[in-house]
């Protein structure tokens, strides 16, 4: 019974990661209605500029906050820049669109950082948490900002005007428009907070998986079956997906004999489709109901 | 109301190509007149590489079936294209099958497994449907380094697989001799899938390509096709998965990753979605993009990549097909003049 409450304790210690990247996926899902592939890598570019600017002595937090803004400005520029040109171009050629920003990003960040790990600072300590030596403050303080951010963002998309421009523009563009809100704005806007939230998720994810340009590889495969299982459309979802796919895979990690490392991957995946073959729209999103 | 609820993200895919999925009779003969006189002058590596893009091409073929025809969207190709690399290198290395032999049985098996898997996958749709076949490609390495199964897939280490001679004494290198027969397994493949789209069954996918409840209303079924679509699919990634185990003489886990799913892909969106020809030019780019990429600079190769590829999605968002459909209207217009 006690390895089974501490196997979920761990669990949800990693899931803090998935559902913070989750949470940067719906996100983007919601301003463009794609999945943006390049996510992670954008996020830990981020996270080197911010280590780049603790390297050249800025303090931590004014450090963050410059990241954040960086970042945001960085979203919005590849989204003028790259995107909009290709507003209506197929689907499939965004999403080669998304592969060949991962290539370069990756590649860029190689080159100029190389690919050696390096540490990355946390902000809350890495002492054990309330005395449990499977939390470390660094995962509680992680679990800590995702609900803060969660909350955060509820407020802005139900109570501002922003908010619902976003939302509208992202459901029905057409009649957006028609209202006079800036459609093609709104996308930039929402690739920049996308930027935004990665880079957080990015520096909180560092300090446990190491900085390196493929640092974000796992995690984002994580991070998009979390937003999945949760329901693409749903920031609530994407978090508690996060958490559950995190339980899950130390779960079958440590009950179902013969997996190790290696099939965790392969099994929580397997469990989300199972998921998603009951329930097509995730745990918590909402059916988009089509006129015939 | 459930009836419509049922009926969720349906992404349909745009700009598909409604009439001609195929060359004219002139084209098609040049490009083979071109296929077929171009080892003579090339030494045996290039050979070798213009096997690979043969083959390649007949992977991304396979996915512009499943995509391009039926509208459904894959990322798990590459276990497809696993399942048929090892099916012939276990019948070649432990039941001596003759390597020709090896490549239907190939197909077959890739049939079947990628029909069983079309099942759960008649759920979902669009992103969901791209989760799990993605799922479907990361867990295949792992599960050919299963212990279960190290006597016949050789685990990590993986097999290797002896090059076949020219058969009846003709006189050409091995390379050639391969490429000749891939080119004419191509061919066979190429026709095929053709035929199959313009068939009642090619009508059929597209119907539900365009529109899925406007499809099943007209009386097809919708099940039927979609798992048809990927079955077929499957089985030709299958038999290119086979030819590759054959000309690389070597199948290990990891040549399979994640990696070549998405080479796939992006070989059919450069290609053209939807244009069966355009498969050779999405497999040029992704066998020789990356070697070009490597030679502008080493340190940045990922970067030349992506730039390369963001000019070709700029410049021709429709792929290689937007080319062909230019010079057929130039063409048309000289002559008319």
């Amino acid at each position: 019974m006690e390895l089974l409450t501490n196997q979920i304790l761990a669990g949800i210690a990693t899931g803090a990661i998935y559902a913070c990247m989750a949470l940067a996926v719906v996100m983007i899902y919601q301003a463009i209605d794609h999945l943006n592939f390049a996510q992670g890598e954008m996020a830990m570019f981020s996270t080197f500029i911010a280590w780049q600017l603790m390297q050249w002595g800025v303090p931590y937090w004014w450090a963050f906050l410059a990241t954040l803004a960086l970042s945001f400005a960085g979203g919005v520029i590849i989204e003028r820049a790259l995107f909009k040109p290709l507003a209506n171009a197929p689907i499939l050629t965004h999403v080669a669109g998304f592969i060949a920003l991962f290539a370069i990003i990756n590649s860029v960040a190689g080159l100029t950082w190389d690919f050696t790990i390096k540490q990355f600072p946390t902000p809350f300590g890495s002492s054990p948490f309330l005395g449990s030596q499977l939390i470390s403050t660094h995962q509680a303080g992680m679990i800590g900002v995702t609900l803060v951010l969660l909350l955060l963002l509820y407020f802005f998309f139900q109570f501002t005007r922003v908010g619902l421009a976003m939302r509208a523009a992202a459901t029905l563009p057409e009649s957006a428009r028609l209202v006079g809100i800036n459609t093609s704005w709104m996308v930039a806007l929402g690739w920049g907070m996308a930027a935004a939230i990665g880079s957080i998720a990015g520096m909180l994810i560092a300090p446990v998986v190491f900085l390196e340009p493929n640092m974000m590889g796992g995690v984002l495969i994580y991070g998009f079956a979390a937003a999945v299982l949760g329901g693409l459309t749903s920031p609530f979802g994407a978090v508690v997906g996060g958490f559950l796919v995190g339980i899950f895979e130390n779960l079958a990690g440590t009950y179902i004999p013969g997996v190790g490392n290696e099939l965790k991957l392969p099994i929580a995946l397997a469990l989300i489709i199972t998921v998603l073959v009951v329930k097509p729209n995730g745990l918590f999103g909402r059916a988009i109901v089509k006129r015939v | 109301m459930s009836a419509l609820q049922e009926i969720v993200d349906v992404t349909p895919v745009e700009a598909t190509p409604k009439k001609y999925i195929a060359l004219g009779g002139y084209a098609s003969v040049a490009v083979l007149v071109l296929l077929i006189a171009a080892p003579l002058f090339a030494k045996n590596f290039i050979i070798f590489q213009m096997t690979m893009w043969l083959i390649y091409a007949i992977a991304v073929l396979a996915l512009n079936i499943l995509t391009g025809g039926s509208g459904q969207f894959s990322l798990g190709q590459s276990a497809f294209y696993a399942v048929g690399a090892y099916t012939s290198a276990i019948l070649m290395e432990h039941f001596n099958v003759n390597y020709a032999l090896t490549l239907p049985i190939a197909g077959v098996i890739c049939f079947a497994f990628g029909y069983v898997f079309g099942q759960p996958a008649l759920r979902l749709s669009g992103v969901y449907l791209a989760l799990a076949t993605f799922a479907l490609a990361t867990a295949m390495p792992q599960l050919l380094k299963l212990g279960y199964f190290e006597h016949w897939t050789g685990g990590v280490q993986g097999l290797v697989v002896t090059k076949p001679d020219a058969p009846f004494g003709l006189p050409m290198s091995q390379d050639m001799w391969l490429y000749y027969f891939t080119l004419v397994i191509s061919i066979m493949i190429y026709v095929f899938s053709v035929n199959l789209l313009k068939s009642r069954s090619g009508r059929a996918m597209m119907a539900i390509r365009d529109n899925e409840i406007a499809a099943s209303a007209m009386g097809v079924d919708v099940a039927l096709y979609k798992t048809l679509a990927f079955g077929i699919s499957a089985g030709i990634t299958g038999v290119a998965g086979g030819l590759g185990a054959i000309a690389v003489q070597f199948v290990a886990p990891d040549s399979y990753t994640i990696q070549l799913a998405i080479a796939l892909f992006l070989g059919m969106v450069v290609g053209g979605v939807g244009w069966l020809p355009g498969s050779l030019a999405g497999s040029a780019f992704i066998v020789f993009v990356p070697n070009i990429a490597e030679s502008v600079s080493k340190g940045l190769s990922g970067a030349v990549f992506g730039a390369i590829l963001i000019v070709i999605i700029f410049v021709l968002p429709h792929g290689a097909r937007q080319i062909a459909y230019l010079s057929q209207h130039w063409i048309n217009k000289l002559i008319h003049k």
